[in-house]
């Protein structure tokens, strides 16, 4: 099963390797990973997506917890988070195929960020569902390059402690 | 008040004020700041270890006998890699040390420059926790933090690794009073509403069991266990590293569980209704197969890490906390609701089977037995304070089997990691942190060939260990899985017993080297050991081919045991079904 965590952490060096290799040495992979300060410069958040029996989950939240740069884990229910991941393709666009892929975009509300002579750059947010459905529509036109930054969520607002 | 003064100097007085009163050193090139400012220091010793490795199980057998943090200090590098092992061993069973490794300046980390290790990434794995200083204002901090990881909660080695010109670097001194740690909050109190729920189940339980392990000695609660155990009446077998939680000559105890413990001591754990773990992590060497394991059990689980609780096995009522406040609180609980013992026909059924099934071995004359001279070395210091270090092999579950351990920290071997070579270095370090026991390592003549170069260690700084070797010219564990596993073939595991003299090599490091080859002449020389005011080395001469008796075969249910029946013949043990099962 798929579980997105929210680990908050000291902003220090180091810290980032201390919690991915907690999960290598235990043999998960971890899908997707952003990290990033949070509204507190000392505190950073890692945001994990990882692919695991609810058993082995607990164990290595457990372990986690023991790190002493970890501050708190929220393993993050869809229902009741807000989850986004920022995208940008750069597509293959000769001009006269320009205007089907900007009216795609623009279903999308993703930004044309960059044009070239041959491709245009698209920037897009959304959950995992929708950016994966935009990959499949651009898919026809040859997507030259992708990046995704991986998953970032927050507990929502009624959730508040 | 700060003090203008060096990172290194800084470093010193940091330790200073942890009370550290000796540090196991060994320096090099970018360690010599740090080791010219502990010249300075009045308070703390330096001891000198011939190895690195060396240094650190003197440090954690330091540790494990006085409850103290140990302390080593290295330089870069080999040294730093040289550290590892020690460090490991540390780790799997929870001892808290730490180890300061030097490092290469700032500006070259990360270069390849000379004598660089990336010690910190190394020992990720096997810290609690690590740092590296990049700043020499931060030492005093640093030093503060790691001592209180490594000795709270669940213990371990922590690592602080210093580039030299964070030594050399100025900073104005002053020691912390307290840390600040937002992730770390160990849990001491445990659970109210859990511990009435545990209070309750022992109070109704007929078959209960008190299983014990380190936790217990590290916690400090060996006075609670006791009162509960005299209590309810409820048996206790405590694990290999929780040797001494509870004392071994009480009525109450009935032997080390797990694949070398007694047939009565598994018999025990199967049939009974109410397991109380405390401290103990459900090793696989202790349950042998976990769906067989206690199965008609409900358990109790107190530890002080989460982590350790559900991981192998499942239990009933989980109580986070340090196993002292937890037991101390369970037995009040106990007292206030007049609970009364209920185990009599239970403590009857346990003897019948320590009676029918004891530990058991075949006595010669003309020859010495291993468990013999353990048993004798038991005999001749049950009136001394005594702390017992082992290596690791048969010698180690030969001292387990019949080595009386009657109080906490006066037990000292490698459980998790099961590093040979431990024991002596270990040893070192108990008797330097404490001078007024007799400390004996029994050992194996392979492990102790692992680390014999500490003989000097300990001859020049007069540090009056005794090493009593169990020389059966084999790698005897390895030689035992070989002949009930492998049909005999024994490949790689054959030394020799004459090879090298260790009474020879014992005094040439100047200590008393002396030997023993029969029953006859064994008291005599191990009197005059330990009666020694100096080092003394014993080459027992003992049988080559002698095994560790029961055994579970690995993977097996802890019941159904390997020999220890008088008289039976290896071979009529070993069926082909049973062979099968080891291999699945
Ligand atoms: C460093 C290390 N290497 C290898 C082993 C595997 N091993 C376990 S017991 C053993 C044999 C120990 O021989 P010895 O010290 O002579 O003790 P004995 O079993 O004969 O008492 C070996 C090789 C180990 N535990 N530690």
């Amino acid at each position: 099963m798929q579980h997105t965590l929210s680990v908050l952490v000291e902003n220090k060096a180091g810290v980032l390797t201390r919690v991915t290799s907690l999960f290598a040495r235990r043999g998960f992979n971890i899908d997707s990973l952003a990290v990033g300060v949070t509204e507190d410069p000392t505190l950073s958040r890692i945001t994990l997506v990882v692919n695991a029996a609810d058993t082995p989950l607990e164990q290595i939240t457990k372990q986690l917890h023991k790190l002493i740069n970890v501050i708190k884990i929220q393993d993050l229910n869809p229902a009741d988070s807000v989850e986004r991941e920022l995208v940008m393709f750069k597509i293959n666009a000769a001009p006269e195929k320009r205007h089907e892929i900007i009216e795609i975009a623009n279903v999308f509300r993703a930004k044309i960020i960059d044009v070239g002579r041959n491709s245009l750059t698209i920037e897009a947010t959304g959950s995992a569902d929708k950016i994966d459905a935009m990959e499949d529509l651009f898919r026809a036109y040859g997507i030259k390059e992708l990046v995704r930054t991986g998953k970032i969520a927050l507990a929502r607002g009624s959730r508040e402690s | 008040m700060t003090k203008r003064m060096n990172g290194a100097e800084a470093l010193v007085k940091s330790l200073e004020a942890e009370d550290v009163e000796v540090i196991f050193g060994y320096p090099g090139g970018v360690a010599l700041p740090i080791f010219d400012a502990l010249y300075d220091s009045k308070q703390i010793r330096t001891i000198l270890p011939r190895h690195e490795q060396g240094a650190v199980h003197m440090a954690d057998g330091y540790a494990r006998a006085t409850g103290k943090a140990g302390v080593a200090l290295v330089t870069s590098g080999p040294g730093a890699t040289n550290t590892v092992t020690g460090i490991a061993t540390a780790w799997m069973d929870s001892i808290p040390i730490v180890v300061m490794t030097a490092q290469v300046a700032t500006s070259v980390i990360g270069t390849d420059a000379f004598q660089e290790s990336d010690i910190t990434g190394i020992t990720l794995p096997v810290t609690k926790h690590n740092f590296l200083v990049k700043d020499a204002r931060d030492l005093p901090e640093v030093v503060k933090e790691a001592f209180y990881i490594a000795t709270t909660g669940r213990p371990g080695p922590v690592l602080i690794d210093i580039p030299v010109d964070v030594s050399k670097g100025e900073l104005d001194f002053a020691y912390p009073e307290t840390v600040s740690l937002p992730g770390y909050k160990p849990t001491f109190k445990g659970h109210a509403k859990q511990i009435k729920q545990a209070a309750s189940m022992i109070s109704k339980a007929r078959k209960p069991l008190l299983y014990v392990g380190g936790g217990v000695i590290a916690s400090g609660a060996e006075r609670e266990i006791k009162d509960l155990a005299e209590l309810m009446q409820i048996p206790v077998t405590t694990t290999m590293m929780g040797k001494g939680g509870f004392p071994e000559d009480h009525h109450l105890w009935i032997g080390m569980p797990g694949m070398h413990g007694a047939k009565y001591t598994n018999y025990t754990i199967t049939e009974t209704d109410l397991l109380i773990g405390v401290g103990v992590r459900f090793d696989d060497r202790v349950t042998g197969k976990l769906s067989s394991f206690a199965n008609k059990a409900k358990i109790i689980h107190i530890d002080v890490d989460p982590a350790e609780i559900g991981k192998n096995k499942l239990v009933d009522v989980p109580i986070v906390g340090d196993a002292k406040q937890v037991i101390a609180a369970l037995v009040a609980e106990l007292r206030k609701s007049g609970a009364e013992p209920k185990t009599e026909p239970w403590m009857r059924a346990i003897d019948d089977w320590r009676t029918n099934f004891p530990l058991h071995y075949q006595h010669r004359e003309d020859a010495l037995m291993p468990q013999y001279v353990v048993q004798r070395i038991n005999e001749l210091t049950k009136d001394r304070d005594t702390v017992i270090a082992t290596e690791v092999g048969q010698n180690q579950m030969w001292a387990c089997q019949f080595y009386t351990i009657r109080r906490a920290r006066s037990w000292v071997s490698s459980g998790g990691l099961g590093t040979m070579g431990y024991g002596f270095p270990a040893a070192i370090g108990a008797k330097v942190g404490r001078p007024d026991s007799l400390v004996i390592d029994i050992a194996g003549d392979g492990s102790f060939q692992m680390n014999p170069q500490e003989l000097a260690t300990a001859v020049v700084n007069d540090i009056p260990v005794k090493v009593v070797i169990l020389n059966n010219g084999f790698l005897g564990m390895v030689r035992q899985w070989q002949e009930l596993f492998y049909g005999k073939r024994y490949s790689a595991s054959v030394l020799a017993q004459d090879c090298p003299d260790f009474v020879k090599l014992a005094e040439a490091y100047g200590a008393l080297g002396l030997r023993a080859t029969t029953p006859a002449e064994l008291d005599d020389v191990l009197t005059k050991a330990f009666d020694h005011p100096g080092v003394a080395v014993v080459d027992c001469r003992v049988v080559g081919e002698e095994c560790v008796f029961p055994m579970v075969a690995p993977g097996g249910s802890i019941d159904e045991m390997l020999g220890g029946i008088p008289g039976c013949p290896v071979s009529e043990m070993l069926d082909d079904e049973l062979l099968e099962e080891v291999w699945e």
